[in-house]
C-alpha cells in the first residue's frame, strides 16, 4: 500500500473524465432518451385516440344497422300489410265485378225470358187459334176473337 | 504460473502485489524501480505506471465509446449499440433522481463515469491473473499489477475528487457559514450560549471525524473488496503448476470465484456510484 503521486494523477484524469463525460456524453444521450420517450408517449396517447374512435364507430355502425334493420322490418311489415289489403281489395272488386256480371246475366236471362215468352204468347196465340180452327172446324175470325186469345196468352 | 519452478509462493505472491513503479532513485536519476526495497526508497515522488496505464485505458476507452454513441443518438430507433449505452445512462438517471434531491448537473455524468470507469477497472480482474503479466514479463516488464482498483492511490483518486466536489458544493449551496455551522452545531445543540460554546469542539470532533471517514471508508471499500478478490485469484492460480489433481481443482475454483466475481465488481462499482451520488445529495441538502 504505497501512497504516492499517483493519487494525484488519477484525482486529475478521474476530473477530466467526468468533465469529458458531463461535456460529450450525458446530455446527447439523455436528451435522445427523453425525446424518444416523449415520441412514445405521443404514439400510445395518438393509438389509444384511434383505438377509442375504432370503438365508437363500431358502435355507431351498430346503431345505424339497427335501425337499419328496424326499418326494414317495418317496410316488410307494412308491404304485408299492404299485401293483404290489395288481396282484400281486389277480392272485393273480384266479388263485386262477379255479381255485377251474374246480375247481368241474370238481367240477360230474364230478357231472353221475355222474349222468348213473348214470342211464345204470340205463338201460343196462333196456337190456339189454329187448334180451335181445327176442333171447331170451322172460319173463326182471328180479329174477331184475338181480344180472347190475347187474354189467353197473358195467362201464360 | 508460468515460473512455479523457480519461485516460492511467498515470492510469487508479492511480485503479483508489486506495482510497476517509475520515480526517483537513490542516486538521483529517474526510472523504472526493480526491486521492492528500490520503490521503497523512492517514496512520494514515485507513481504506479500500470495503475495508470489501465485506469487511464479503461476510462479512455469508456469516454471513448460514449462520447462515439452519444454523437450519433437518434431519437429515432436505436442501434443496439446505442440503446446498450442507453440502459446505463437511464439506469444512472433512475438512481440518480430517486436519491439526490438537489438541483446540479454534474451529479448524473458524475455518476455515469464512476459507475463504468469503476466497472472496468474491476472488470480487469476477471482476466485470467497471470496472462497479462506473463505476456509483459516476455517483454522485459517484470512487475505489472493489471486491476487499477486494488491500488488504494485509484481508489482515493476517486473518492477524494468526490469529497472535494463535496465540500466545495456544501459551501457553495449552504454557504461558508452555513456549511460551518453544520460541523459545529450538532449533534449537541444549544439554545444558551455558553454551552453552545461548550460544544463547539466535540461537535467539531465528531462531525469531522465522519466527514474525513466518508472518503475513507468509500475508497477502502472499493480497495478492499477489489484486493481481497484479487488476492483470492492469486492464491487459486498458485494450485496450476503442482499435481494434476491440484491443477484441474484450481481450474474448477478459478471458474467458481470469477463467476462469483462478475457479480463483486458490479456491485462495488454500483455501490462506489451510489454513495457518491448519496455524499453529493448530502451536500446540497439543508438539515
Amino acid at each position: 500500500m504505497n501512497i504516492n503521486v499517483t493519487l494525484l494523477w488519477q484525482m486529475v484524469f478521474f476530473v477530466i473524465f467526468v468533465w469529458f463525460s458531463k461535456k460529450f456524453v450525458w446530455g446527447f444521450i439523455i436528451d435522445a432518451i427523453n425525446e424518444r420517450k416523449t415520441t412514445i408517449a405521443d404514439g400510445l396517447a395518438a393509438a389509444e385516440k384511434g383505438q377509442r374512435a375504432e370503438e365508437e364507430g363500431l358502435k355507431t355502425a351498430e346503431q345505424h344497422i339497427a335501425d337499419a334493420k328496424s326499418q326494414a322490418s317495418e317496410i316488410i311489415s307494412k308491404a304485408e300489410k299492404h299485401g293483404t289489403e290489395l288481396v282484400e281489395e281486389s277480392r272485393t272488386k273480384a266479388r263485386t265485378e262477379g255479381e255485377r256480371i251474374v246480375a247481368a246475366a241474370q238481367e240477360e236471362i230474364q230478357t231472353e225470358l221475355n222474349k222468348a215468352r213473348e214470342s211464345l204468347r204470340a205463338q201460343v196465340g196462333e196456337l190456339a187459334v189454329d187448334g180451335a180452327r181445327q176442333i171447331l172446324r170451322r172460319e173463326v175470325d182471328a180479329s174477331a176473337h184475338a181480344d180472347l186469345l190475347n187474354q189467353l196468352a197473358a195467362k201464360l | 504460473m508460468a515460473t512455479a519452478g523457480t519461485v516460492t509462493s511467498s515470492e510469487y505472491i508479492r511480485h503479483h502485489l508489486t506495482n510497476l513503479t517509475f520515480g526517483p532513485k537513490a542516486d538521483g536519476s529517474w526510472g523504472i524501480a526493480h526491486s521492492a526495497e528500490e520503490i521503497a526508497e523512492m517514496g512520494f515522488w514515485a507513481m504506479h505506471l500500470d495503475s495508470m496505464f489501465w485506469s487511464i485505458a479503461t476510462g479512455a476507452l469508456f469516454i471513448w465509446f460514449f462520447s462515439r454513441m452519444a454523437k450519433k443518438a437518434t431519437s429515432g430507433v436505436p442501434s443496439t449499440a446505442q440503446g446498450f449505452v442507453e440502459m446505463i445512462v437511464g439506469f444512472i438517471d433512475d438512481n440518480v433522481q430517486s436519491s439526490f434531491n438537489g438541483k446540479n448537473d454534474i451529479v448524473a455524468p458524475l455518476a455515469l463515469t464512476i459507475f463504468c470507469w469503476v466497472f472496468m477497472m474491476n472488470f480487469m480482474d476477471l482476466i485470467p491473473v497471470d496472462l497479462i503479466p506473463w505476456i509483459l514479463d516476455k517483454m522485459g516488464i517484470h512487475y505489472q499489477k493489471v486491476v487499477p482498483s486494488t491500488d488504494p492511490n485509484v481508489t482515493f483518486g476517486m473518492s477524494i475528487g468526490v469529497f472535494l466536489l463535496m465540500i466545495y458544493y456544501s459551501i457553495k449551496v449552504k454557504g461558508p457559514g452555513g456549511f460551518a455551522s453544520e460541523l459545529t452545531m450538532h449533534p449537541f445543540e444549544s439554545n444558551n450560549i455558553v454551552l453552545k460554546i461548550l460544544f463547539l469542539p466535540i461537535n467539531l470532533f465528531l462531525e469531522g471525524v465522519g466527514l474525513i471517514a466518508k472518503p475513507v471508508s468509500h475508497s477502502l471499500r472499493l480497495f478492499g473488496n477489489m484486493y481481497a478478490g484479487e488476492m483470492i485469484f492469486i492464491l487459486i492460480s498458485l494450485m496450476f503448476g503442482s499435481s494434476i489433481i491440484l491443477s484441474i481443482s484450481g481450474g474448477a475454483l478459478q471458474f467458481v470465484w470469477a463467476v462469483f466475481h462478475i457479480l463483486v465488481i458490479t456491485l462495488q462499482a454500483f455501490i462506489f456510484m451510489v454513495l457518491t451520488v448519496v455524499y453529493m445529495d448530502m451536500a446540497h441538502s439543508h438539515h
